[in-house]
């Protein structure tokens, strides 16, 4: 009788890496519905493209470094990162944006380091900002949502999204006639030319939400991140405390900047606006880059939240998510050093290093 | 009547798995053909054999005596003859047999003379420890420490709290659960009769509200045996693994946490397990030593699933059998709960002391691991470690055998109940690489003590021969002067023979041959003159080494006051010698 010799546990809990990651990117279904809807099929079209980009260059690079290709591409890590970075950059961004983007963010930020598990930083932003430096115009170039006034997104169709995307034109015109600055933008340039908010709410890619001037359609943008964030708190994907601590970060810094000038947007603008909600839940709760105990992760949520605002109103950028998380996980490991849990029996947490420093 | 219950951080929420095996009541034992006591059922020394092959030997009969002072001693589970002392394979991480008593039973199961006491609680603080570590009893709840060790505190050591750990909270095992449930009575007793031994103000038993009708008799139970003991309470404590561990049930009793490296003691508390308490009842009404226990057999992998009355040493093969095994669907043989038990890796194995559960399971029950993924830092582990560590990083570091910093990062708490492992959705085996760590801290300190070890040693080891060479030197030098005067005593001796010769020869053989006359007169006088010096310089010697040998006895001094003299008299020999050659050869001359 051949029977198995295995130490403890005997035992696991169903789910493997792979469920972990395909349960974030089926939380992303309200917010990039959303998006859809405000912004036409464009988003969907990139989250299509990038998955392929990304398992394509991720397949290539585990090929170069003798891995098993099928077991790394199911733990499904590529498919988040091309779907959060096709979710950040501008609906109807020219295909080589997201091929730039995504093969930056798997190849250099991701599989050079050591692949899944060992990035520093968030391959996703770090394709992001990469695209942001080099392409401003192009990462800039948002359509307005539907239902604002001179934007002509209601005569997009399917085809000329694919249009817009793999030839850059749309029935023979140019994408720029279609792009107009976004709120954020809005917002920050009519602070450079000390106009009032009243006065900068007049654009039209402004609207209400609830009593709110918000910009047209992302208001609801970011409630459907925030929906599939909460989902992924009740499935225990990620815990409450970096968004929470972002949130409040951001919330806390606006709100104390806004009692001194009001031109920089109130609260509530700045946690419902650009990619707050998705950069609270998606982006800086990667967990490979950020803090890992739950102190740490107020710490860095916090320390993200007032990273995007001081860059949105002081910055050289209208939005600023990728920037603050990247420079958060900068932070991350002083952060975990210094919010180490007090383990039992203890009188206090432990420093590591601290006693065994040579 | 409710108590203050604290939390413990992190924990887990299993499936219980319990109705497997808690729906029959405890089967009687059975007498199997072969019994095989290990000697170490517990921890700390083994036990000494006090049996010889082809003895017979009773039921309860002392069968192997406590090896030390953390040991206990190990009884015949039933009557029969002792075909073998030799090593068997045993329940052992490392797959390493153990010294095992193999009894063949004679199906009599004849008690050896013993008897009780009716009123425990009057008995002798000392009579009770000495029946308990003469019943060989152990921790019954899976570490197997002697229990003796545990109620005896040092007097200086105020214990506040007695728990009694019933919570059981390890999937499929039932045998305290139903334990019980049929024999609540004689466990509050027990706990009663521990009570008795570590003077605790109050007294907690902790159960897992997945029990109830195991609580509804506990109360019961204490609440008849109120008059007549100390009060015992009764808590209920909420399921979640790994409340059943000795740090976290005290934490959620008490509120209080065992020091770091510390014991239970050092805050005021004695823990003992339910299992123990009937077995300490046992021993002191019945005066029964510890021979069997309430074992669970489970999993899928057998048709008839429940708790049995087994005897220790039984073998796992026939309780298998017993419980009707599918040898087919079994997969995984397993010694304990799902999440800290041992596989066994031969069924011919015997259950001791501690084995509270057996587990038959198929493949599909507790398939194997899926293959190990990347770590990707969700801090899933650090949210289900109840000691609070970070398991991921301990994990980096035992990988890459960084032991200074996985030390740091109190990989000595670490109680290894498998909660990381279980919730790892990358399918690290955590808990495996922590024992290699811990393994590889132990295997390191136990070199580092040797090096510590042989250094010392080669350090006296040096010093030692440096005395040596010193003491060889005194001694080499007093066999010197001892040499010296021995040396000149002779040489005095035959100088004084020959000088006599010598005028003797000179005086008779003078007259016949004067060159012969003369030649021995100058040979005469050249060897005593010769002795004289030697002997001189022998004293010179021996003189300045006694000098040296600030230790030169004062017998050393008086031969050599010996020597003066006798150097004294072959001067004058040598004189005389000389005198008379000269005489001699003016005699010639003239």
């Amino acid at each position: 009788m051949a029977l198995l010799s295995i130490t403890s546990p005997h035992t696991q809990a169903a789910g493997n890496t792979g469920s972990f990651m395909r349960q974030v990117i089926y939380a992303t279904i309200p917010g990039v519905a959303a998006l859809t809807y405000f912004f036409g099929w464009g988003t969907l079209i990139n989250i299509v493209f990038a998955s392929i980009v990304a398992l394509t260059f991720e397949a290539l690079v585990l090929w170069l470094r003798k891995k098993p290709i099928m077991f790394y591409l199911s733990d499904y890590s590529a498919v988040v990162t091309a779907v959060l970075l096709a979710i950040a950059i501008p609906p109807y961004a020219p295909w080589w944006l997201t091929v730039v983007g995504v093969g930056f963010a798997i190849v250099i930020a991701k599989q050079l380091y050591g692949g899944m598990g060992f990035n520093p930083f968030n391959p996703a932003m770090i394709g992001y900002v990469l695209l942001l430096i080099s392409y401003p115009l192009e990462m800039t170039s948002w359509l307005p949502a539907i239902g604002v006034d001179g934007g002509r997104q209601s005569e997009l169709d399917f085809l000329s999204a694919l249009s817009a995307i793999f030839i850059s034109t749309i029935n023979s015109e140019t994408i720029d006639a279609f792009t107009m600055a976004t709120p954020l933008d809005t917002l920050k340039t009519a602070s450079r030319n000390a106009l009032t908010l009243g006065e900068a709410v007049n654009n039209p890619v402004f609207g209400t939400f609830f009593g709110l001037d918000i910009g047209k359609g992302w208001a609801v943008v970011n409630l459907g991140f925030l929906i599939g964030g909460l989902y992924l708190i009740a499935r225990r994907i990620i815990t409450w405390h970096i968004p929470v601590g972002f949130l409040v970060g951001l919330f806390l810094f606006a709100a104390i900047s806004n009692w001194f000038n009001d031109t920089y947007g109130s609260p509530f603008f700045h946690i419902i606006s650009g990619g707050t909600m998705l950069g609270a839940f998606f982006i800086a709760t990667d967990p490979v880059s950020a803090a890992t105990s739950n102190k740490g992760r107020l710490i860095y949520g916090f320390g993200i939240g007032i990273l995007i605002y001081i860059i949105r109103v002081w910055g050289g950028y209208p939005d600023a998510v990728a920037f603050a998380v990247l420079l958060m996980n900068l932070c991350a490991p002083t952060i975990d050093y210094y919010t180490q849990p007090r383990a039992y029996g203890h009188k206090k947490p432990t420093r590591t290093n601290a006693k065994g420093g040579s | 009547m409710s108590r203050r219950l604290w939390d413990f951080p992190g924990g887990i929420h299993l499936p219980e798995e319990k109705s497997l095996s808690n729906q029959t009541p405890i089967k009687k034992s059975f007498i199997p053909k072969t019994l095989i006591i290990p000697i170490q059922q517990h921890l700390g020394a083994p036990a000494k054999p006090v049996v010889d092959v082809g003895d017979c030997v009773l039921k309860g009969q002392k069968i192997a005596e406590a090896g030390g002072f953390v040991s206990a001693p190990v009884h015949a589970s039933s009557s029969g003859v002792v075909t073998a002392i030799a090593t068997h394979p045993v329940q052992h991480p490392s797959q390493i047999d153990g010294l095992c008593v193999v009894i063949e039973t004679d199906g009599k199961d004849e008690w050896i003379e013993h008897k009780g006491i009716e009123d425990p609680l009057n008995a002798s603080p000392d009579y009770i420890r000495d029946h308990v570590r003469e019943a060989g009893i152990t921790g019954m709840g899976g570490a197997g420490f002697p229990t003796i060790i545990k109620v005896s505190p040092s007097s200086e050591s105020n214990i506040e709290t007695l728990v009694i750990n019933a919570v059981e909270c390890e999937p499929y095992i039932t045998s305290d659960d139903m334990l019980m449930r049929e024999n609540a009575d004689e466990i509050i007793i027990g706990i009663q009769i521990i009570a008795k031994l570590v003077n605790p103000k109050n007294i907690l038993v902790g159960i897992e509200d997945n029990k109830p009708d195991a609580i509804a008799a506990m109360q019961q139970a204490a609440k008849n045996a109120a008059d007549h003991g100390p009060t015992v309470e009764i808590v209920t404590v909420p399921t979640k693994y790994p409340s059943g561990s000795e740090k976290t049930l005290i934490k959620v009793l008490t509120g209080k946490e065992v020091p770091s490296k510390g014991i239970p003691a050092q805050v005021g508390i004695v823990c003992q397990n339910v299992g123990t308490a009937y077995a300490v009842y046992h021993a002191i009404v019945l005066g029964e030593p510890l021979i069997q226990r309430v074992t669970t057999l489970t999993g899928r992998g057998i048709k008839n699933p429940g708790n049995i009355w087994a005897l220790i040493g039984t073998p796992v093969a026939d309780l298998l059998e017993y419980a009707e095994v599918e040898q087919g669907k079994l997969s995984r043989l397993i010694m304990g709960g799902p999440m800290m038990g041992f596989t066994l890796h031969d069924n011919n194995i015997p259950l001791i002391k501690s084995t509270n559960c057996l587990i038959a399971s198929t493949a599909e029950e507790l398939p194997l691991p899926g293959p190990e993924q990347a770590c990707i830092r969700c801090g899933t582990c650090t949210e289900a470690c109840p000691i609070q560590l970070l398991p991921q990083q301990l994990f980096w570091y035992s990988r890459s055998k960084e032991l200074e910093k996985v030390q740091n990062y109190n990989i000595a708490d670490c109680i290894e109940c498998g909660a990381c492992s279980y919730v790892c959705p990358s399918n690290i085996p955590l808990v495996q690489y922590f024992r290699f760590a811990k393994g590889e801290i132990k295997k390191h300190t136990a070199e580092v003590e040797k090096s510590d070890h042989a250094r010392v040693r080669f350090e006296a080891n040096q010093a030692r021969h440096e005395k040596e060479a010193v003491a060889k030197e005194a001694k080499k030098k007093a066999r010197e002067v001892k040499a010296a005067a021995k040396a000149a005593a002779k040489v005095a001796k035959k100088a004084e023979e020959e000088a006599a010769n010598g005028t003797v020869n000179s005086e008779t053989e003078t007259k016949p041959v004067a060159v012969d006359e003369l030649k021995l007169l100058k040979t005469a006088m050249a060897k005593s003159t010769k002795v004289w010096k030697d002997a001189e310089k022998a004293l010179a010697v021996a003189e300045s080494s006694a000098a040296a040998e600030s230790s030169a006895a004062a017998d050393d001094q008086t031969k050599i006051e010996k020597m003066r003299a006798k150097i004294e008299r072959l001067k004058i020999k040598a004189e005389t010698a000389q005198q008379k050659l000269k005489d001699f050869k003016e005699k010639e001359n003239a």
